[in-house]
């Protein structure tokens, strides 16, 4: 898949800066292949919808090409890219009824009435919204405007297909639905999606790889499994699932792994050496709710103990806030197996394996 | 209310009736098939009514009694003054038509006499008749007036063609700085929203008269031109005093009407729809036109309609920069106000004005449909 000779998308060295001093992309080298479901996820200013407008034509790259099935794009215009594109507030046009918004793009291709009847049908049957052709966009649900968005996209057979945010609008549920729905098509249709979204959870459910962006920059390129249990650098750590934090210094190297000396002298902690280099470099350990045992018995080394600050009971688990080693925030998920019975204040034995803690970036 | 009356005073006809009452009574008795002249009953009425009538209510009588025919002033006045000379001395005539008919030979006229029927009703059409050029004939047919009595229905023609052009004038003017207001980035959009604003803070009379400089013969337009060597110093443009100079000062005067409605429609058109269209395959030209234009259709038609309402009952300016040529039904209106006190006529112009914007109104509610209209 990374490989780039086959890459379908791929963007080179793309820089992009808006007033000519601060680049809001700085060199995007990504590939993307032919079917896949590929999500820029990153906070809001990370560049994520920049890199998509590149993509779709709306803005150029200040350096670098962008290519589309092996041919740089950055000089045709977008209306001749055949990328379809879901708009953040879907872009419907109000004036046109359902069939009239999803006929234009066959319009605009000179394609034949009948053609156009066909397709327009075939693509409303797809979103489930056959009877609603003669509607007019004010007259549907947010649901149904999404769908019908996502209808036009696809139409017109784009070689490709952005979506920007597109749920952004929807309430929970409806979102988690459509999530599914959107993935379903892609399955069914097999085209190549590039989606854009700040919902690490959205992206989770749909991609085959994600692309975290911060700041301009690619933190990591990996699918969603990859990227939560082997995050690379402590804002992926961060920014995708929960995350318990522990800074300190590195004070031994060893192949693969390190021993870090914790901040405040609370003790040594064995982890994986992931992206720090030399002793006496600063860490940020992290280390996932769901990884840490409330007793003494999986860790020859990771031993400590931590004052329950907080217990909220979530049914399946229960979640428990604790202080551990001078972090208060530290989330420990014990499952409900019946067996846990300590208060807030009690003091609770903590251990984890050295492999589930990853020495990041500090 | 002010409408109301303006409406009944344009067909009222009761101020006559009151001042000849009994004579009007004795005139719907007449037979006109039978005789040729009313019968004795009507001179009588007639008599005593100029004999003990007051004097300024028969004044105001012989008003309007002339926009029927005229020669009634002087008919009334010459017997009037026969018919106090004989009350005076005490000698009512035995035969009150032969005494009227001696006064003023025209009382054996029956063209006055057909021309009395038309005021004997407390109601009258006639100046309705009048606001578009017709009169009545001696048999009461309505006929065009003489060809050079005819101004009204010139004028309401040039009055429709002058809002029509200043309506699309503003419409070509005002759509490309609407569109510029709604998408320049605020520092300059703010700016120019000023500059569209500003006329507003300017006295209309002020900016009027600017024009008048600025086209007059000797004018800024003018001198430019001839500076540039467009025009030769004896080939200087009639730019004002004409239809030229109205259509351009109002123009200007009413663009801000057009502007800002266009503005409040397109501000809310979200930019994702033209960069959708170009997605889907649509050039530039064909998504303006396709997504764009019929968006901004509901302030076209606000801004259209609101600023041909305005040009067609416009006063000032035309007054002003329109000369000869250019004024408007807006002059003629104020001309009969003011001037001759035809407030009959007065009224029925204002009546048809009011009628055509309503017919414009239901035009536009047929074509685009009244809901469609958006201010913000």
């Amino acid at each position: 898949m990374n490989d780039t000779s086959q890459s379908f998308v791929k963007f080179e060295k793309i820089d992009k800066s808006y007033d000519g001093e601060v680049l809001v992309v700085k060199n995007l080298n990504l590939d993307i292949a032919k079917g896949e479901f590929v999500t820029m996820l990153g906070p809001s200013g990370s560049g994520k919808t920049t890199t998509l407008m590149m993509l779709a034509g709306f803005e150029t790259p200040t350096n670098g090409e962008i290519f589309l099935d092996t041919k740089p794009i950055s000089k045709i215009p977008p209306y001749e890219r055949e990328i379809g594109m879901v708009f953040q507030n879907y872009a419907l046009f109000p004036h046109m009824t359902v069939e009239e918004n999803l006929s234009f793009p066959l319009e605009v291709r000179k394609i034949s009435k009948p053609d156009i009847k066909e397709k327009v049908q075939k693509a409303l049957d797809m979103v489930e919204l056959g009877n609603f052709g003669t509607r007019f966009p004010a007259q549907l649900s947010g649901g149904q405007q999404q769908r019908v968005a996502l209808a036009r996209a696809l139409v017109f057979e784009p070689r490709l297909v952005l979506m920007d945010e597109p749920l952004g609008a929807l309430d929970k549920n409806l979102r988690e639905q459509m999530q599914y729905e959107i993935k379903h098509i892609h399955d069914r249709i097999g085209i190549t999606v590039v989606y854009v979204t700040h919902d690490q959870s959205e992206a989770l459910t749909m991609s085959n790889r994600i692309a975290v962006f911060n700041d301009g920059v690619v933190q990591q390129l990996s699918t969603p499994d990859i990227l939560y249990e082997k995050p690379e650098n402590s804002f992926v750590a961060k920014f995708i699932g929960e995350n318990n934090t522990l800074n300190g210094v590195v004070r031994e190297v060893n192949g693969s792994s390190c021993t870090v000396e914790l901040d405040g002298g609370f003790g040594m902690v064995k982890a994986l050496k992931i992206n720090v280099n030399e002793v006496g470099e600063k860490t940020q350990l992290s280390i996932r709710p769901e990884r840490v045992s409330i007793d003494n018995s999986i860790s020859d080394s990771n031993n400590f103990s931590g004052k329950i600050e907080e217990l909220i009971y979530l049914g399946d688990h229960i979640r428990a806030r604790l202080d551990v080693c001078g972090n208060n925030e530290f989330i420990v998920k014990v499952p409900n197996e019946g067996s846990f019975n300590h208060k807030e204040g009690d003091e609770l034995k903590l251990s984890w394996n050295s492999e589930d803690v990853r020495a990041l970036d500090l | 209310m002010p409408i109301g009356d303006m409406l009944f005073r344009s067909v009222d006809d009761s101020q006559i009736n009151g001042v000849f009452p009994n004579t009007f009574n004795e005139y719907k008795k007449w037979d006109k098939e039978k005789d040729v002249l009313p019968p004795e009953e009507v001179y009588k009425a007639l008599f005593e009514e100029l004999a003990y009538g007051e004097k300024i209510q028969i004044g105001r009588a012989l008003t309007r009694m002339n926009y029927s025919k005229s020669g009634w002033k002087s008919l009334i006045k010459t017997t009037s003054r026969q018919i106090k000379k004989a009350v005076k001395k005490d000698e009512l005539p035995n035969n009150y038509k032969e005494f009227l008919i001696s006064a003023n030979e025209k009382w054996a006229d029956p063209t006055f006499w057909y021309a009395m029927g038309q005021m004997v009703n407390n109601t009258t059409p006639i100046y309705y008749w009048n606001a578009l050029d017709r009169t009545y004939d001696q048999d009461q047919n309505v006929v065009m007036q003489d060809e050079k009595r005819r101004i009204y229905i010139k004028t309401w023609i040039k009055t429709l063609k002058i809002s029509v052009y200043v309506t699309i004038f503003c419409l070509i003017l005002g759509f490309p700085v609407a569109h510029l207001l709604a998408n320049l980035p605020l520092r300059y959009s703010n700016l120019l929203m000023i500059f569209v604003l500003l006329p507003f803070w300017t006295s209309l009379l002020v900016r009027t008269t600017a024009w008048i400089v600025m086209l007059q013969q000797n004018g800024v337009i003018n001198g430019i031109l001839v500076w540039l060597g467009i025009l030769s110093d004896d080939g200087r443009l009639q730019l004002v005093y004409n239809e030229t100079g109205t259509l351009i000062a109002m123009t200007q005067i009413l663009l801000p009407f057009m502007i800002l409605p266009l503005y409040s429609v397109m501000r809310v058109i979200p930019k994702s729809h033209m960069r959708a269209a170009q997605n889907l395959g649509a050039k530039p030209a064909t998504a303006f036109w396709r997504v764009y234009l019929p968006q901004t259709i509901p302030g076209m038609s606000a801004g259209g309609l609101l600023v041909f309402v305005l040009a067609i009952g416009y006063f000032i300016t035309p007054e002003l920069v329109g000369g000869k040529d250019g004024k408007l039904i807006g002059h003629w209106i104020a001309y009969h106000l003011k001037t001759t006190l035809n407030w009959g006529l007065c009224a029925a112009l204002g009546a048809i004005l009011l009628g055509v914007m309503l017919i414009f109104y239901w035009l536009y509610n047929k074509i685009v449909g009244i809901d469609n209209i958006k201010l913000g």
